[in-house]
């Protein structure tokens, strides 16, 4: 049973969204106002960009590739947003800039890594540095956002049965979540991403377009990073260098926690999204508790991470013995 | 001069020379020097003083690439390694634990986290950029751990000296330190076959192991050695801030150690290195961070730089690049030709 | 006479820089009948089907397909043309599923959407008519290599029915499923598939082909009928008498057989499952055996399960009159076991580290990485072997890489001569050099067991392997099979042997 259960695809997922209502479980039972569809919400709330990003980065991942430019990509989007809404730019204008900002740095890592052949890890690490950089060539300090749309945005409250509220943002990534998973089950670009996330080689002898669709994932998670700066900026209401620091190890993290194999091909992108309720719920917990601090989101989240490495290895061996 | 021409120290020292260069020129003050009480002070002092950590953690890091793998997790590291010291001697004038104990406690536990770093890598074979990014991960949430959540402050007088200067030595301290990395690690590399053998490794793994070299021992000493490089890294950082701030410390350090060796001409995928290359890797972007920060230039604007010099290095040494570069070579003399 | 070829190649030839891979080859394929390509390493099989398969661009000849010229420029290319070809290793991807690994690239969709349900229901069907009832739901990689294989034969034709290449599909299958894939090779012949099988087993070639085109040299041996050729002259065919571009040695003088020493290393019983079935084996000092039989016939794996690169699980090793255990290659090493591996490139050579640095390797690992060397000891070293094996280089500081296939082989040598190895196992020592650097090897093989040193000597040359040993071992199918010694070793009983026509002795 646990054998059969082991080999099943969908094993991961099944771990992980077990041990996401294990954890709101003992949430609920140790503190008293923790089982609320709120606390619940707000995990989507204060997350939204971070399931953004950790949806494009599954999607990286299961290429077989790697993007530790989105954290980067975050802070330059929202410093550039802020800088043109003080010049009084139109707001609408502004947001579509900035996905086409993030399309194009994309495309171009995407470029100098299927072009190149230079390893993404070093590709996208360039790109950290870039944006980074220029999100200080813009302003070095941090500019507020004052302007009326997104201030009228960030304060919108989406209604839900029982006074509950989502804000937008959490609409946009559960949108661009949920277009993510259909994208990459039911179209051939979606199963080609998959082919050469199991096997790039092979996926090239099979006749698909591995090239262009290497650097077609690496635009739409640009697209998808400059989206979820234009959350983060909803939700801040700032540009700030140090704006989404590290939040690339956040959704990589998220990502294997949630299934995705970083050998490429294995995982489903709505994983992603317990995942990032996992680490979501873990830093809940502990502000809940009040005396445990919040390093402690940290380590576990570490010690999580390697132990879905560890489980990721376990079920390769069984697949190699399910071999001979 | 033909055979220094050939050496891997050769692009490195240019490319420094070249910012040197620039910083001649343009910068004038920029090589000022000035003897103060017995110790020199000045641009380029700062430069090696600031670089200190650097280059010490690019010393372990090029080992760890020479094998082919990465190490992302020393900036943690030396953010625990930072946190025990600290923690350790306490805030007071007075040291709460004899110094020689601190270091050596806050060593032996960088040394057991390149273990472990290296125990994924080389014996359970887990893909080093993963194997690492656990440390990554927690390693400042343990950081965090050890310091209670407090930038605990040290003004225990000999550590602060480590970043600054000893009496009777009018260089800092941590040059020294520097110096003495880099020749214990050139001892153990070249006096003893260690560093061939990870040459070896990183170039032909499978060929390796058939010439009878254990190369997951190999692989697993890089990874111990890069450990203890970010823990040594770890005491300079805390003496420059007199703190241990768990959050920033080395903060990014790992992409400017990866940076370093691809500056010193080390190839991501393994084979060849030269420690001393990188160390001048390592000078080139404090260097240049100095250059733009005298220029007036806002010092966060220097990862853009980074980021350009990165992709230059790795496009010259693509193959691809090199081929393109080729053809339109080629067309243009054909053109020239007709 | 039978209906017009679906396939013909003529006068086929094709030169890499240095090498005539394939001179005026022709060959012809007809629907309905399964045609076994067979000839030993570089006969020049794999270059006849990467030009038809459009993986290489041939020099001057013909190819046409159902009488029109075509010229398949690329692997795509050819399987719209409808030549499909299976690989030994499996080009498909594990992760996915078995449904999809027939069909991606070419799903059926509706409204945009990939029709998932129709998909399974053609992949039902599809593998139905190859005999196979699996759950094509289930990832690949969760099923056997055999049934990888068939779904890698229902991929290719689902793109293309006209002419199914098998390259070498049965090497990592065993003899059930080796009879399962012969079943739907039949089964395929009998709808008109021109079927082109390449194999290196005979038995193989016997159960299945209706006819056998044999290369050996990159030319043409000839076509012939598989019930009109005996088994004993295939192979004779195909390993054929090339002294030709041999510098010729006199055959009398082959190594005498010294008065049988005393053998210094013993193996009993040892084998590993899958590998090889456990053998017997005594080697004496100053031996030269000669390890024979056809590509895939155990010959590597018994090496190195002596050297420590497989690890055996059944039976014993002696050495001087002490049981030894082997697991890894530092143990062989410090037995005073040396391997030159087949594959110099992937296995061999390391590209980056200069001559010097090359040579002194298994030295210095055995040493262990502390106990270095001296720089003017390796100098010595390096330069004692450059001169001995005449190795051509600027200088010891020359980079492996930049060597010739012949000096790097020597280096490699050079590796394990440094480590003064009481046997040295040479695993195809001359594939791929030029024929200067060919005999050059050979004379030192000899030279060698001279000195005492004993020789396990690999070769798919029959020939080469003849004129070099002092004794023969001959293996079929992952088994020893015999020895032959003496008077018995000529080609004639070789052939036999390998060709199963002959009782052990």
């Amino acid at each position: 049973m646990l054998k059969k259960l082991l080999r099943s695809k969908y094993f991961p997922i099944i771990i992980t969204s077990v041990l996401f209502v294990v954890l709101f479980g003992i949430g609920s039972a140790l503190f008293e106002g923790f089982f609320s569809l709120q606390v619940f919400l707000n995990l989507f709330i204060d997350n939204a960009y971070l399931i953004v990003i950790a949806t494009g980065m599954s999607m990286v991942l299961i290429l077989g590739g790697i993007d530790i430019s989105v954290g980067s990509v975050i802070a330059m989007v929202c410093m550039a947003s802020a800088a043109m809404l003080r010049d009084h730019v139109n707001p609408y204008l502004v947001m579509l800039l900035m996905v086409a900002v993030g399309a194009a740095f994309g495309f171009t890592q995407g470029c100098l890594i299927q072009f190149f052949k230079i390893q993404p890890f070093i590709v996208t690490l360039a790109g950290l540095f870039f944006a980074r950089g220029m999100t200080a060539v813009i302003n070095t300090t941090s500019i507020n956002i004052k302007d009326p749309t997104y201030v009228a945005i960030s304060n919108a409250k989406i209604p839900l049965p029982g006074g509950n509220y989502v804000s937008p943002g959490v609409v946009i990534a559960l949108v661009l979540l949920a277009a993510a998973s259909l994208v990459m089950t039911y179209t051939k670009f979606g199963r080609t991403v998959y082919a050469i996330g199991g096997n790039e080689a092979s996926a090239n002898l099979m006749g698909l377009p591995v090239g262009k669709t290497k650097i077609l994932v690496y635009t739409v998670n640009g697209i998808y990073s400059s989206i979820a700066g234009i959350v983060f900026s909803f939700y801040m209401l700032s540009g700030y260098t140090r704006h989404a620091v590290g939040a690339e190890m956040d959704a990589i993290s998220s990502s294997v926690i949630g299934g995705m194999s970083l050998t490429g091909g294995i995982g489903y992108v709505p994983g992603a999204l317990f995942g990032v309720l996992i680490n979501g719920t873990i830093q809940t917990l502990i502000t809940f508790q009040g005396t445990l601090s919040s390093w402690w989101a940290k380590i576990v989240s570490g010690l999580l991470l390697c132990a879905f490495i560890v489980l990721q290895r376990m079920i390769l061996k069984n697949k190699g013995v399910g071999e001979s | 001069m033909k055979r220094f021409k050939r050496s891997p120290l050769f692009w490195p020292t240019m490319g420094l020379c070249a910012v040197l260069l620039f910083d001649l020129i343009f910068l004038p003050g920029f090589f000022t020097i000035q003897l103060k009480n017995g110790y020199l002070y000045g641009r380029v002092i700062d430069i090696v003083n600031n670089a200190a950590t650097l280059m010490i953690l690019s010393i372990g890091m090029t080992l760890v690439i020479a094998t082919g793998g990465t190490d992302i997790s020393v900036g943690s590291i030396l953010a625990i390694s930072g946190a025990i010291v600290a923690q350790m001697l306490g805030p007071g004038q007075t040291a709460r634990t004899p110094l020689a104990v601190c270091l050596l406690v806050a060593l032996a536990v960088s040394a057991v986290l390149g273990c472990w770093n290296g125990m994924l890598v080389a014996v359970v074979g887990v893909s080093p950029m993963v194997a690492t990014l656990i440390l990554n991960v927690a390693g400042r949430g343990i950081a965090q751990l050890i310091t209670g959540g407090q930038i605990p402050t040290v003004i225990y007088k000999p550590f602060c000296m480590i970043a600054s200067y000893v009496p009777g030595m009018p260089l800092p301290f941590s040059v020294l330190i520097v110096i003495l990395m880099f020749v214990l690690a050139e001892l153990y590399t070249r006096k003893t076959s260690f560093g061939m053998f990870v040459e070896s490794v990183g170039t032909n793994a499978t060929a390796s192991r058939y010439s009878g070299i254990n190369a997951v021992m190999i692989v697993f000493l890089t990874y111990v050695i890069s450990g203890l490089c970010a823990g040594v890294g770890g005491f300079i950082t805390t003496s420059i801030i007199k703190a241990a701030d768990a959050n920033n410390a080395g903060y990014l350090i790992e992409m400017d150690a990866i940076l370093s060796v691809a500056l010193g001409g080390t190839k991501m995928t393994g084979g060849r290195f030269s420690l001393g290359a990188s160390i001048i890797g390592a000078l080139i972007i404090q260097s240049l961070t100095t250059t733009l920060y005298a220029w007036g230039v806002p010092p966060q604007v220097l990862p853009v730089v980074k980021a350009v010099v990165v992709i230059l290095i790795c496009l010259i040494q693509s193959e691809e690049f090199r081929g393109l570069l080729g053809r339109i070579g080629n067309g243009e003399r054909k053109r020239a030709h007709a | 006479m039978e209906a017009e070829p679906i396939l013909t190649m003529a006068g086929i030839c094709k030169s890499y820089p240095g090498v005539r891979a394939l001179s005026n080859v022709d060959f012809d394929l007809m629907p309905g009948e399964i045609h076994a390509l067979v000839g030993e390493n570089g006969a020049g099989k794999s270059t006849l089907i990467k030009i038809l398969t459009g993986v290489e661009k041939l020099d001057s000849g013909r190819i046409t397909l159902e009488g029109k010229d075509i010229l398949p420029k690329s692997t795509q290319d050819a399987q719209k043309l409808g030549i499909g070809t299976v690989y030994q290793e499996i080009n498909l991807c594990p992760n996915l599923t078995v449904a999809e690994n027939i069909f991606i690239g070419k799903e059926k969709t509706k409204h945009g959407k990939i029709d998932w349900k129709s998909l399974y229901a053609d992949a039902r069907r599809t593998m139905k008519g190859l005999n196979l009832d699996i759950d094509v739901q289930k990832p690949l990689n969760s099923y056997s290599v055999a049934v990888q294989q068939m779904v890698a034969i229902a991929r290719t034709l689902e793109f293309s029915s006209k002419v199914l290449i098998l390259d070498e599909p049965t090497s990592s299958l065993d003899q059930n499923e080796a009879n399962k894939l012969f079943e739907i090779m039949r089964q395929l012949r009998d709808r008109g598939l021109g079927i082109l099988f390449i194999t290196h087993f005979i038995d193989q070639v016997y159960e299945v082909s209706d006819r056998i085109t044999i290369l050996r040299n990159g030319g043409l041996v000839g076509h012939y009928r598989t019930r009109d050729l005996p088994k004993v002259q295939m192979v004779a065919k195909m390993i054929g008498k090339d002294y030709s571009d041999l510098v010729a040695m006199d055959r009398t003088a082959r190594p005498e057989q010294e008065a049988a020493e005393k053998p210094f290393l013993r193996a009993e019983k040892l084998g590993r499952r899958g590998d090889i079935a456990p053998f017997d084996l005594a080697v004496g000092k100053g031996e030269v055996i000669g390890l024979t039989g056809l590509l895939g016939s155990g010959r590597t794996e018994l090496a190195q399960l002596l050297f420590g690169i497989r690890r055996a699980d059944t039976g014993r090793l002696v050495l001087n009159g002490k049981e030894i255990k082997i697991a890894k290659p530092i143990d062989g090493i410090r037995n005073g076991f040396a391997y030159c591996p087949e594959d110099r490139k992937a296995q061999g050579v390391i590209g980056e580290l200069t001559v010097r640095e090359n040579i002194i390797m298994a030295l210095q690992a055995s040493r262990g990485h502390l106990k270095r060397i001296s720089r003017k000891e390796q100098e010595a070293i390096a330069d004692r072997y450059i001169k001995a094996l005449n190795i051509k280089a600027s200088s010891q500081e020359q980079l492996v890489r930049n060597l010739s296939g012949g000096n790097q082989q020597k280096v490699i040598l050079a590796r394990w001569l440094a480590t003064d190895p009481e046997l040295l196992i040479l695993d195809e020592p001359t594939r791929g050099i030029d024929i200067g650097a060919k005999s050059e090897i050979q004379k030192l093989v000899r030279r060698l067991a001279k000195n005492d040193i004993a020789i396990l000597f690999i070769s798919s040359e029959v020939d080469e392997t003849l004129r070099c040993s002092t004794r023969l071992v001959v293996l079929r199918d992952k088994k020893v099979v015999g020895e032959l010694r003496g008077e018995d070793m000529n080609e004639n009983r070789v052939m036999r042997m390998i060709a199963e026509e002959v009782e052990q002795p």
